[in-house]
């Protein structure tokens, strides 16, 4: 099977492309882990009723119609589709309910989005604690609102607007334990001048948190030596009951796939995390592989679709025209959030799990690096951190902070994770399906 | 642990360590779990300490559970379905249900 565009991701990046890249005529097909379009911001947004929808608010009300436009455009959409390899070639690999296929483009754009920054505090492995956007996962696709007393922690937009709609949900949110000393900007965020880029989601920040704090929940700033109990949160100075811990550090663009497909990549200090590297239009060194949304750098939903629809235009051979403007305003707002929310630098505790794949603490890390580690995939040698299932992506970004700080050098001098296919779990019974189409023992 | 909007109505039916659950269409296995209050996914293969789901978008892998037989599968990343089944692995000291 062959087409113009594939596009991996049908969050609002992946859907906006696939309705621009079809209205100009491209043969498209969308392909997503997920049963159901949306990607992370409008998960479930299908099946929402009143009940959430009143919950989650406009900004995922605006979901709906992106959806719908996405269902009617001429694409073939194919859900619960994994994407476990991609070639420069535009070559890709999946597998989809029980079966894996291969599937050639002209061009691929990869929609993949953010995943949360992991948070390893001691103790964050245990049950009773998760990712705040878990917790908005199991709202918005389930209807599920954690029941007992609820502490968020750590930093970023998502920890407040994930504490004010599980507070519209009915739940007991006993506290909001920020690491950043960033509520102090927040609360001078009103005497700033309107005119200021990204105005408008610090004027947000500052109301959420108002809303919090009327609701009668407590709030720490600066908050350091987080860990958790399963039954509480300790820190420096303090510790609070509570039946479930979110911890929230911001998101990250995932990259196993732009990766694993030989892209370059580049750290980003301000925002603490790696990108592919691409151009403000999301085109790559190569010249059949595109990025958008998330995936490219953490710059939000409007932006996503935004960036989306400029590479369904590029795909198409059309000049992204207006779209160009429209995507830079969106971004200009990014560089004050960074700011405002950059994810505090205090590096995990020794006792910490980084990999939790593999049961490897900070201080076993710190401890290879004395041993002659120099970069992430010599700690793969020394201490298998990294070997487990999540392939990296839960210990990567830590693990590479704590060799550079233990060796003192910049994080992109220390390097991340060389990642190779299958990147996402791939079954034998998957790969036996694949036979006849002549490219098992090749795919992989 | 948790609770479920009432919009939300269970009419799936899938068997989890035995024992029947039902669950709402659109639930994925990790999200029937929680909602039937198992907390406990599984013990972790190198320390044996107790895990659950973390991320519930597919990255952390610490939901593995079998599915209709199969092991490790990742349970928030698989959609319910009437009759499917679920088998932990667990060694039973885990607290309670
Ligand atoms: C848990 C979570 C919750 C969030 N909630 C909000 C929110 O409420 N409000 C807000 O403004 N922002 C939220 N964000 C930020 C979010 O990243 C952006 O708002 C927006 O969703 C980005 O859009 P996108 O299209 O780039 O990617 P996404 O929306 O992340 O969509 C990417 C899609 O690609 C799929 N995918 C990834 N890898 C593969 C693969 N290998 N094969 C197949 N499919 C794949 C994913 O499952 C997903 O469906 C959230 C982020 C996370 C991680
Ligand atoms: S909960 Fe993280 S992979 Fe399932």
């Amino acid at each position: 099977m062959s087409v113009d565009l594939v596009i991996v991701g049908a969050g609002p990046a992946g859907m906006a492309a696939a309705v621009e890249a079809a209205e100009h005529g491209l043969s498209v097909t969308v392909l997503d882990d997920q049963p159901e379009p949306g990607g992370q911001i409008y998960r479930g947004i299908e099946r929402a009723g009143p009940e959430l929808t009143a919950i989650l608010g406009e900004e995922y009300e605006a979901g709906r119609e992106l959806a719908a436009d996405f269902r009617s455009a001429r694409i073939d959409y194919l859900p619960n589709s994994a994407v476990w390899r991609l070639d420069a070639g535009a070559r890709i690999a999946f597998s989809r309910e029980g079966s894996a296929s291969t599937v050639s483009a002209r061009r691929v754009l990869i929609a993949t989005g953010a995943m949360e920054r992991p948070m390893p505090i001691p103790g964050a492995e245990r049950p009773g604690v998760m990712g705040a956007g878990a917790a908005q996962v199991l709202l918005k696709a389930s209807g599920l609102v954690p029941a007992g007393r609820i502490v968020l922690a750590g930093s970023g937009p998502l920890l407040l607007l994930v504490g004010c709609q599980l507070l519209d949900a009915g739940a007991e949110v006993a506290a909001v334990l920020e690491t950043t000393a960033g509520g102090d900007y927040l609360d001078a965020a009103p005497t700033l001048p309107r005119a200021l880029a990204g105005w408008r989601d610090l004027a947000r920040g500052v109301a959420m948190k108002r809303r919090l704090r009327r609701a009668g929940v407590a709030f720490r700033s600066g908050v350091r030596g987080l860990a958790a109990t399963g039954q509480s949160v300790r820190f420096d100075g303090g510790e609070i009951a509570c039946d479930l811990l979110l911890l929230h550090e911001g998101v990250v663009p995932q990259t196993h796939l732009s990766r694993q497909a030989g892209l370059a990549h580049r750290w980003r200090p301000e925002q603490r995390h790696w990108a592919p590297v691409a151009d403000a239009l999301g085109r790559t060194a190569e010249e059949t592989l595109l990025v958008a949304g998330d995936a490219g750098g953490i710059a939000g939903a409007r932006a996503a679709s935004l960036s989306g629809r400029v590479a369904a235009r590029l795909a198409a051979g059309v000049d992204p025209g207006r779209l160009i403007a429209a995507l830079d305003r969106e971004r200009a707002m990014r560089p004050l959030l960074d700011r405002l929310f950059r994810p505090h630098t205090a590096l995990p505790a020794d006792e910490a799990l980084v990999c939790r794949c593999e049961s490897v603490t900070a201080g076993d890390i710190r401890q290879a690096v004395r041993d002659g580690a120099m970069g992430p995939n010599q700690l793969k040698a020394f201490a298998r951190v990294g070997m487990g299932p999540c392939q990296g992506r839960m210990c990567g970004l830590a693990a590479a902070e704590v060799i550079a700080s233990e060796r003192g050098l910049p994080v992109e001098e220390v390097g991340s994770f060389r990642i190779r296919p299958p990147v996402k779990p791939v079954t034998l019974g998957e790969l036996a399906s694949m036979e006849g189409e002549a490219a098992d023992a090749e795919a992989l | 642990m948790f609770r479920r909007l009432p919009e939300r109505k269970a009419s799936v039916t899938i068997e989890i360590d035995g024992e029947p659950v039902s669950t709402a269409p659109g639930d994925s296995v990790a999200a029937a779990m929680l909602a039937a209050g198992i907390a406990v996914f599984r013990h972790a293969p190198v320390d044996g300490g107790l895990r659950g789901p973390w991320c519930a978008m597919g990255v952390c892998f610490e939901c593995l559970v079998e599915i209709d037989g199969e092991p490790n599968r990742q349970a928030c990343m698989t959609p319910v379905r009437e009759g499917l089944r679920v088998a932990r692995r667990t060694d039973g000291s885990e607290p309670g249900r």
